[in-house]
């Protein structure tokens, strides 16, 4: 148990930035040890939002789980049903057709937009930017947001993406209609990087705080923009190819640093390099079925599988464990948010108040994600 | 027959109290109106409304806002030390208006034509550090705690860059009195001949107002509601009054130091304050829209490093300008 | 020959591992529990810098420990799969190999009752502090048992 009182030599303080405050991105209580404004230790305490989703999956069946996956990362959630789903593939030994594949890709990528808007906007509110910027990204936002309710009917948690495929064509006037949203968006995001580059508050605020070295970075498992950002170019897009992203041209986004700064611009750079797979998937998008022919009750055979994907927060992975029943044995979730908040404490040393919050928010946390 | 106009310019008890009651009722009207004029400039910065639903425009969004704020509870936390806790907001609301009977619209409307002027008024605004203080250490509260002690570094910090470009003004002026500097100015605003003083004192008074991209003490992404935090009802309420009468105050000084007060074509002279005074004041809620906020260091470091060495220098060509001139 | 498959073969050969190949860039390879940190190490110098994530399973007759290794400059998982029985739940702590097993192995202890020797910091991470029993394994029944609301809170002085 953590007890709240002094300690005793030379005025260190704890103070217990709570778990109900204006700035941390959901039910995050940070313990820092102050002394006047420096922070020698900074200690998150997670687990306020901990639902019990593992020992839930092996109650359901496996198409019952891919609901409960949508709202583990309820930022980004195609992207968690798509893990889910290709770990179940992969036991089920199914080929999905072309034309889902390509639906399944815009749709990520798509979230991936949505995600990075959101973090951009509750990172430039952590920094101190009273709520302009998040309302631009969400403005921008909502336009994606609607998009997805043409496709999906929901706007936040999907379930969009089906064992086989994904759960019903694109709707008439989609195509078209995603296009205009992309060329809204393209000089939007260079208002959004204008914004900060000349920003010159922002800079100071942002740049070599939290400077995370590459090795430091591998060695303590960070993935996603925050292993990007200090300079490495790893993408499980490119390392562990999923899909069809190897007939796409992108490139990978890099950071040069490994401070804040490098972190949100890996953010921007993303969003650019999306709009372009989106508008090329968009282009080539081929006719055929959606489905492909699934058992109504799923019953893999014995065995286990472990699916990696590129979430927009890192590297998302599902391990699923077969026992021939018709639910799950065993269902494990590598969640990206929950290993970069593990960095936390590395990173909070010698730094100050103001600071502890500007790299949490950097790393970027879903708490749906971390605490399951 | 009573000569009215004269019991009223000489007699001190009379001039005094018309003067109270007629800044009191300004500084209520500003009250109602400024923070509602703010939320509808940051809420235009943001592409969005702003208060529109209570009364046209939203205009009576603070008459609502007032009548809830007094009648909340008023709390005054267990380990606290009460009588710190309450004296505080009084005295917050006392240095806020005190520091108005100085102020002139017009070569005779003011109500006490101190000779020491400005440095009434500076000296005033450094006690305000003490409300600071004050407020951080009652409530028994970290983040007050924080928030209080962040703010009297500010406060002390950029006092003095803000009396050294006043230097300045008062170099080109020849006097302290504020009526005279204004009259000074009648041939050129003295924003021109003094840009890099208005460029300083500029900066400084966002500090001194606690307003973004300096409100460190009240920084709401990181202690909770900072230096007001355990302060509820009508004491925050006077918190609150008191940080928009130095808006105000920052704001006339302004535009009676550099903008030329009440020199203007064709609108008599008293208009042309309230009008600068509140272009001056919309400039700085629309700071609060663009800005980010600056962390500490770097802040004192803007403060002690390259503000007081640029109002030396600037102290340094204006007299070489009078001299020469 | 490619060079994960000399590694595999090494594997076999060195520490008496059970390799099996599910398809490209999956290996599940099954090893003892005492061999963990000699063919962690190993691996570590061949080329596998990640820790992708530490797993706990439930079996009938034994627990497991899953460690999925991926290698960013060869492109290949291998996930190793440590049997630990169950009247003596330990297992040695890879953080001092890889730094990020911290917060895995501490929630695999929490959920399943293992204890990893040599971990800096063991305490719960996402259960409350005063939890009892685990609740990954398969004896652990979903129902409510412990109502917090029932019992007096004492009052304690806290500043906040």
């Amino acid at each position: 148990m953590y007890k709240l009182e002094e300690i005793e030599d030379g005025g260190k303080v704890l103070l217990n930035i709570g778990p109900i405050h204006p700035s941390t991105h959901g039910v995050l209580r940070i313990l820092v040890e102050i002394e006047g404004e420096r922070v020698i230790k900074a200690i998150p305490i997670i687990g306020q939002l901990h639902r019990g989703f593992e020992k839930l999956c092996e109650n359901r069946t496996y198409i019952q789980v891919t609901p409960l996956t949508d709202r583990l990362d309820y930022i980004a959630s195609m992207g968690n049903n798509m893990a889910y789903v290709r770990a179940v593939e992969e036991l089920l030994g199914v080929e999905i057709p072309e034309r889902a594949e390509y639906i399944r890709v815009i749709m990520l990528e798509l979230q991936r937009i949505a995600s990075h808007l959101c973090s951009i906007g509750f990172y430039s509110n952590d920094v101190g930017m009273a709520f302009t910027l998040f309302m631009y990204t969400m403005r921008d936002r909502e336009k994606i947001l609607n998009l997805f309710e043409m496709v999906a009917g929901s706007r936040l948690t999907h379930n969009y993406i089906r064992i086989g495929g994904v759960r019903e064509d694109l709707p008439k006037g989609f195509v078209k209609r995603a296009k205009e949203v992309m060329e809204y968006l393209k000089p939007k995001v260079e208002d959004y990087r204008a914004m900060c580059d000349e920003s010159e508050v922002f800079r100071m605020r942002t740049e070599d705080v939290g400077v995370l070295k590459p090795e430091d970075a591998i060695n303590l498992g960070a993935t996603g923009p925050v292993l990007r950002g200090s300079g490495l170019k790893i993408d499980t897009r490119a390392q562990d190819p999923y899909t069809i992203y190897d007939q796409f041209d992108w490139k990978i986004v890099t950071g040069k640093n490994g401070d804040c700064y490098s972190r949100y611009s890996v953010w921007v750079g993303e969003i650019e390099q999306s709009i372009g797979i989106i508008e090329q998937a968009l282009d080539n998008l081929p006719e055929g079925e959606v489905m492909a022919k699934v058992p109504k009750v799923i019953k893999p055979p014995e065995g286990e599988a472990y699916a990696r994907i590129e979430n927009p927060r890192g590297e998302l992975a599902f391990h699923v464990i077969s026992d021939g029943s018709p639910n799950p044995y065993r269902v494990k979730v590598r969640s990206p948010a929950f290993c970069n908040l593990s960095i936390l404490p590395h990173l909070c040393r010698d730094v100050l108040v103001a600071d502890v919050i500007a790299i949490c928010g950097s790393l970027d946390p879903v708490f749906g994600e971390v605490d399951r | 027959m009573i000569d009215i106009k004269n019991i009223i310019i000489n007699n001190y008890w009379v001039r005094g109290l018309i003067g109270a009651i007629f800044w009191v009722v300004f500084l209520g009207a500003s009250l109602i109106i400024l923070p509602w004029l703010e939320r509808k400039v940051v809420a235009r910065v943001q592409h969005r409304y702003g208060p529109n639903r209570v009364g046209p425009f939203g205009i009576l969004q603070l008459v609502v806002d007032s009548i809830k704020l007094l009648t909340k509870e008023d709390i005054v936390p267990k380990y606290a030390d009460k009588f710190v806790f309450n004296l505080a907001p009084i005295i917050a609301f006392m240095l806020a208006l005190v520091v108005f009977v100085n102020i002139p619209l017009s070569p005779t409307l003011v109500v006490s034509n101190l000779n020491v002027g400005i440095l009434y008024i500076l000296a005033v605004s450094s006690l305000s550090a003490v409300i600071y203080l004050l407020t951080g250490w009652a409530p028994n509260n970290k983040f007050n705690l924080l928030g209080g002690m962040r703010a009297a570094a500010m406060m002390v910090a950029y006092e003095i860059p803000m009396a050294l470009a006043v230097i300045g003004v008062i170099m080109m002026a020849g006097s302290v009195n504020l009526v005279d500097i204004v009259e000074a100015q009648s041939r050129i605003w003295f924003i021109i001949p003094q840009i890099l003083g208005f460029l300083i004192f500029m900066v400084a008074a966002f500090a001194e107002c606690g307003r973004l991209p300096f409100d460190l003490a009240e920084a709401e992404s990181e202690l909770v509601q900072g230096w007001t935090t355990e302060y509820s009802a009508m004491k925050f309420a006077m918190l609150l009054f008191a940080e928009y009468g130095h808006t105000i105050l920052a704001a006339f000084l302004v535009t009676l130091l550099y903008l030329g007060g009440w020199h203007g074509p064709l609108l008599p002279g008293p208009i042309w304050v309230l009008l600068k005074t509140f272009l001056i004041i919309i400039f700085f809620m629309y700071m609060r829209g663009v800005l980010p906020r600056v962390r500490i260091d770097q802040f004192l470091n803007i403060g002690w490093k390259v503000l007081i060495p640029l109002a030396l220098l600037n102290i340094f060509l204006t007299g070489i300008g009078v001299i020469s001139i | 020959m490619s060079e994960i498959e000399e590694i595999v073969k090494e594997l076999e050969s060195k520490f008496g591992a059970e390799v099996k190949k599910q398809r490209d860039k999956r290996h599940w390879v099954k090893i003892n529990r005492e061999n963990l940190i000699d063919v962690c190490t190993w691996l570590k110098e061949k080329g596998f810098d990640h820790l992708s994530s530490v797993v706990g399973v439930d079996y009938p007759e034994n627990f497991e420990v899953v460690y999925h290794l991926w290698s960013y400059s060869l492109k290949e998982l291998i996930s190793l799969k440590v049997p630990v029985p169950k009247d003596d739940p330990k297992i040695q702590s890879v953080t001092s190999i890889w730094g990020g097993a911290n917060w895995h192995e501490r929630e695999t202890a929490e959920m399943f009752g293992i204890t990893f020797e040599g971990h800096p910091d063991p305490r719960k991470l996402l259960l409350p502090d005063d939890f009892e029993g685990y609740p990954l394994r398969k004896d652990f029944k979903l129902k409510p048992t412990h109502w917090l609301g029932k019992e007096e809170e004492e009052e304690k002085d806290v500043q906040a």
